[in-house]
């Protein structure tokens, strides 16, 4: 019995240091790691996550310094893709952050429009086009529903709509 | 015959409820397949009933008793609908096939147990019908053996010619089986015999040549005595599942295949020492392994090449725990440890889809 | 030879009972006329067509009531003749479902009177102008999926290996092929060999399952007469569903058409038989699309038969001169009893997409959506002729796994239904699986949303960053020029200065 137990002793003893040694041994891609959970997220740049973009927020989750709850136009499905990728807890959205979702699309009101050029400017996907004290339109398939648009206009003029129907 | 006045449907049109395509009704259903499941067992039962007693029908009686109370309690804690699930007979199959693997002489409690534990434990506790990843009845079979190795291994002599044979009747088996008590004036050791795959495996061990022990009575015209029987009237029952439809020829085909071939060539190069091809197909519970337990669909591979993979390890595992395995038959546990590669299996073997790759 | 026989079996597939016998008694209904006609002007794939006629036009049965828009479209046309009533949106049934399109409805005049062409319907030279007259006529797949034939032709014209007509016809219920071949035969075969003419497809083969002996006799005979080297036909077992294209296509030929591609990327075109036949009567007589054979069957129809409808008959009158519903039909059946979808009432009318109505009783379809879990039997993928695996699409799909999905090739499920009905466990997989796609369509939008966002997002950072650093640059460039500007002035003056001195020294000095 005494062999048993001292052989399976070093037996995993042994698979322990083989494990920690390879873990050293392979260099840690923190660039890589940073990108890949980019690619899982919506890349709209909304920034309702509280990071200015999605970018920096990625680097966040790697640093650990932000939850992977808080992006509204993800969803559950970000969520769970980025608790895959991270073996990390999944949990319900943080829904405090906003309603920013793909689902939507931006609106000017042509009627209230006064062409100040302010929501052209804030668009990150620049899918807002019109020239300075001339009517601005949303080129629907381009828009994102991030909302970025909605805060600058000083009209209000600017509404969400759904996508589709 | 003149025209008449055709309404125009835009008036009044004739409203109709809708559905989901395709609107043909289903082939087969589920509670169809485990009866007739069921049915397929009935021959292997009465010849099981004849040379070995009732106690195959009083220890179903009990096992299937425990699985649906098991099955319904634990369902009723689940909040899910309990008398749609007890209707599927899918606990059914399972006590019956814990039945046959189960010696005939033994206390209600473990039947009982096997009953229980084959529904909470390797049913229930993955999720369910259609959810479990090892063959219910194997599990209990195992968990039993290994707990209770005395009882497990206490089987009878068959009813079978000049051999003797001390029968106990329906009343007797109950009564031993529910208060443990037997006829006066014997014991449990009067009753129970090894079975033929026991007994040539000792033999074996002990150096004896298996030629020699063909001619005793512990072989009977090409299987071990009596077994032989019931492992045909299983076959039999197997093929009426094959001719039904209800399982696929891969696996039973695989299974035995793969049992024959070293049986056949192990016993071509040394028949003294390694049991002959039919000894091994028609002893044990080689057939119904085969037939009905390898078949189990949850618990098996569910592609075409898959199948053939797993019958035919299954068989060969079968072989290797005979012949060279601490137990005298090997069907639970080959069963159990490919039911552990499905989900291998399964991955590497899908078929090419329509469409896609190099031909 | 005109006979070629198969040597190749269909992986997948069912026997079903094929229900057919009732509607194959009675030769085809002919001559009926609706009162009113509801026809469609997007009832084909593609685009819509464009309306060219007014409300209270009147119109002659065969007229051009509107025009194809780009192609893929196809034309439409009056079925019989009539003063238009209304141009409006109404629901018509299209080969997957039911759909808003904008309609012209007609009332008709009982006349039938035909519509003259002029010389603009004769039958023109050369394969572009008589493709052009294929689409203005209306010509669709009359098989259900009612695709513009036209678009179907171009896009293997030139290239085509073989030209397949399609006389299989596998669904229980429809019959309408089957009739049509039975009474239209050498129509179907000269129609056949002018469609091989415009692909310039060196061989044509009529497919026929083997349950038609009568239709089978009777295209024979006729591709016999017709004495085409081009022409074979082919019996195939009956099996549902050998007559789905692309099983059709791997039956006869044993090439498999690439996944999301269509058969003329690897040279071959499937045609119905009922299409074969518009083609003939377009190109010998100048007809357009006006009408098609509906097979008017189920339980709950009194006097089921094959009709020869006119586009735009409203459902219920169809029904209704077949007798009228029974009291027991308690479903209404657009399609076969496969791939059909139910109707909600009997006032739609029938497009050039409406090849069955059933009009089904409680007996004949399935009655309870009760499910028990998947029991992992794997029936589904025997029969799946896709070669798909079901129950793992099923794991799948329930997740939401749209990786798994992508791999398990949901995008390749014909959605034909045998999954289903072999199912022990009565799991409705083939709308399970519909519902998967639309999901994944959306899914795989929204990732080529985010891609598109992140490409648009960084070409923004660029052009912001470039004109920040342009403007960067100007500013300095300008205060260069500037101060060059000012050290030039500042130069200029000095000298300016300095030559004012040197005029008065000279001045002062005597």
């Amino acid at each position: 019995m005494l062999t048993a137990v001292t052989v399976l002793t070093g037996l995993s003893l042994a698979l322990a240091a083989v494990l920690i040694a390879t873990e050293r041994l392979v260099p840690e891609r923190g660039d890589d790691a940073v990108e890949r959970i980019e690619r899982l997220l919506p890349r709209i740049q909304c920034a309702q996550c509280g990071y200015p973009g999605c970018r920096p927020y990625a680097e966040a989750i790697w640093n650990g310094d932000a939850e992977i709850n808080r992006c509204p136009p993800g969803g559950e499905s970000t969520i769970r893709a980025l608790a895959d990728l991270l073996g990390r807890e999944p949990r319900p959205l943080d829904t405090s952050l906003g309603q920013a979702s793909m689902d939507r699309v931006a609106r000017v009101d042509e009627s209230l429009c006064i062409g100040c050029n302010l929501c052209s400017r804030a668009c990150p996907v620049d899918a807002i086009v019109g020239l300075p004290h001339r009517m601005h339109t949303v080129l629907t398939r381009l828009c994102t529903g991030c909302e970025l648009c909605v805060p600058p206009c000083p009209v209000d003029c600017i509404e969400l709509v759904p996508r589709h129907g | 015959m003149s025209e008449p006045e055709f309404r125009t449907p835009a008036a009044s049109p004739r409203r109709f409820d809708t559905a989901a395509a395709p609107h043909t009704p289903p082939m087969r259903s589920v509670p169809q397949i485990m009866r007739r499941v069921l049915y397929a067992l009935v021959p292997a039962a009465l010849a099981y009933t004849w040379f070995f007693g009732f106690g195959l029908l009083v220890n179903f009686a009990i096992a299937a008793a425990a699985a649906l109370a098991t099955e319904a309690a634990i369902l009723t804690l689940r909040r899910r609908p309990v008398r749609r699930a007890l209707r599927d007979c899918s606990a059914l199959v399972t006590a019956a096939l814990l039945a046959f693997a189960l010696p005939p002489l033994l206390p209600w409690w473990i039947p009982a147990l096997g009953g229980f534990v084959s529904i909470a434990l390797a049913k229930q506790l993955y999720g369910g019908l259609g959810k479990n990843v090892f063959n219910p009845a194997m599990v209990s079979y195992a968990l039993l053996l290994l707990s209770f190795p005395i009882q497990m291994t206490q089987w009878l002599p068959p009813r079978m010619g000049d051999l003797d044979y001390a029968p106990l009747d329906i009343v007797e088996q109950v009564r031993y089986s529910l208060l443990d008590e037997l006829p006066p004036g014997s014991t449990v050791d009067a009753y129970t015999r090894a079975t033929p795959l026991d007994q040539i495996k000792e033999g074996l061990r002990e150096q004896r040549s298996f030629r020699e022990m063909s001619a005793s009575s512990m072989i009977g015209t090409f299987g071990g005595i009596g077994w032989e029987w019931v492992n045909s009237f299983v076959a039999l029952g197997g093929i009426y599942l094959l001719y039904a439809g209800i399982i696929r020829w891969q696996i039973p085909v695989a299974t035995l295949a793969g049992l024959a071939a070293p049986a056949l060539l192990l016993h071509l190069v040394d028949p003294a020492r390694f049991a002959s091809l039919t000894f091994h197909l028609f002893s044990g519970a080689a057939m119904l392994g085969a037939f009905f337990i390898a078949t189990d669909p949850v618990s098996a591979a569910a592609t075409d090449r898959g199948r053939l993979i797993f019958g035919a390890s299954i068989g060969f595992l079968i072989y290797a725990i005979r012949t060279w395995g601490g137990y005298p038959d090997g069907v639970a546990f080959a069963v159990l440890l490919m039911n552990a590669a499905v989900p291998l299996i399964d991955r590497y073997t899908r078929p090419r889809i329509y469409g896609h790759g190099e031909r | 030879m005109v006979d070629v026989t198969l040597e190749r079996y269909l992986t997948g597939g069912i026997r079903l009972l094929a229900n057919k016998t009732a509607s194959t008694e009675e030769p085809i209904l002919r001559d009926i006329v609706p009162p009113q006609l509801v026809i469609a002007l997007h009832q084909h794939g593609g685009a819509s067509a464009i309306p060219i006629v007014k409300v209270g036009q009147d119109v002659a049965k065969g007229e051009p009531i509107a025009i194809p828009e780009s192609p893929p479209s196809a034309g439409v046309h009056a079925s019989s003749s009539g003063r238009v009533r209304a141009i409006e949106t109404r629901l018509i049934p299209t080969g997957k479902r039911l759909r808003e399109s904008l309609c012209i409805v007609l009332d008709t005049d009982g006349e039938d009177r035909p519509f003259d062409p002029g010389p603009a319907g004769a039958w023109p030279q050369g394969r572009e102008a008589r493709l052009e007259r294929v689409r203005s006529a209306g010509i669709a797949g009359l098989g259900g999926a009612a695709f513009p034939t036209a678009t179907k032709l171009e896009r293997v014209a030139g290239r085509c290996k073989t030209l397949i007509v399609n006389g299989a016809e596998c669904e229980p219920y429809i019959s309408c092929d089957d009739m049509l071949m039975r009474e239209a035969p050498a129509e179907i075969v000269s129609g056949a060999l002018e469609m091989a003419d415009l692909v310039g497809a060196p061989l044509c083969i009529i497919a026929i399952e083997r349950d038609k002996p009568r239709a089978l006799h009777a295209i024979r005979d006729a591709a016999i007469t017709a004495a085409d080297p081009r022409l074979k036909v082919c019996e195939i077992p009956t099996v549902y569903p050998a007559g789905g294209e692309r099983q059709l296509i791997e039956l006869l030929t044993g090439d498999e058409v690439p996944s999301g591609a269509f058969p003329y990327a690897i040279g071959y075109v499937c045609q119905n038989v009922g299409t074969a036949y518009a083609l003939h009567r377009l190109a010998t007589r100048g007809e357009p699309v006006t009408s098609r054979i509906v097979t008017v069957t189920g339980g709950g129809v009194d006097r089921p038969r094959n009709v020869e409808a006119p586009i735009g008959t409203p459902i219920g009158y169809l029904v209704e001169r077949c007798g009228g519903y029974r009291d027991d039909v308690v479903r209404l059946i657009h399609g076969g009893s496969m791939m059909g979808y139910t109707l909600p009432s009997d006032d739609i009318p029938i497009t050039k997409a409406t090849s069955c109505i059933i009009a089904a009783t409680s007996g004949e379809i399935r009655q309870s959506y009760e499910e028990w879990a998947c029991i992992r039997c794997g029936d589904c993928a025997t029969a799946c002729p896709a070669r798909l695996q079901p129950q793992e699409l099923l794991v799948a799909a329930t997740a939401r796994d749209f990786d798994a999905l992508e791999s398990l090739g949901l995008d390749d499920c014909i959605e034909c239904g045998c999954c289903d009905v072999v199912c022990p466990s009565h799991i409705v997989l083939t709308d399970r699986f519909r519902h998967a796609k639309r999901l994944y369509a959306e899914h795989a939008r929204r990732l080529a949303l985010s891609a598109e966002a992140e490409l648009r997002h960084k070409r923004r950072e660029q052009r912001l960053r470039l004109s920040e650093e342009g403007s960067r640059a100007a500013q300095e460039a300008l205060k260069a020029k500037l101060r060059a500007d000012n050290e030039a002035r500042r130069k200029a003056i000095a000298a300016a200065v300095e030559r004012a001195r040197q005029r008065k020294r000279r001045d002062v000095q005597p």
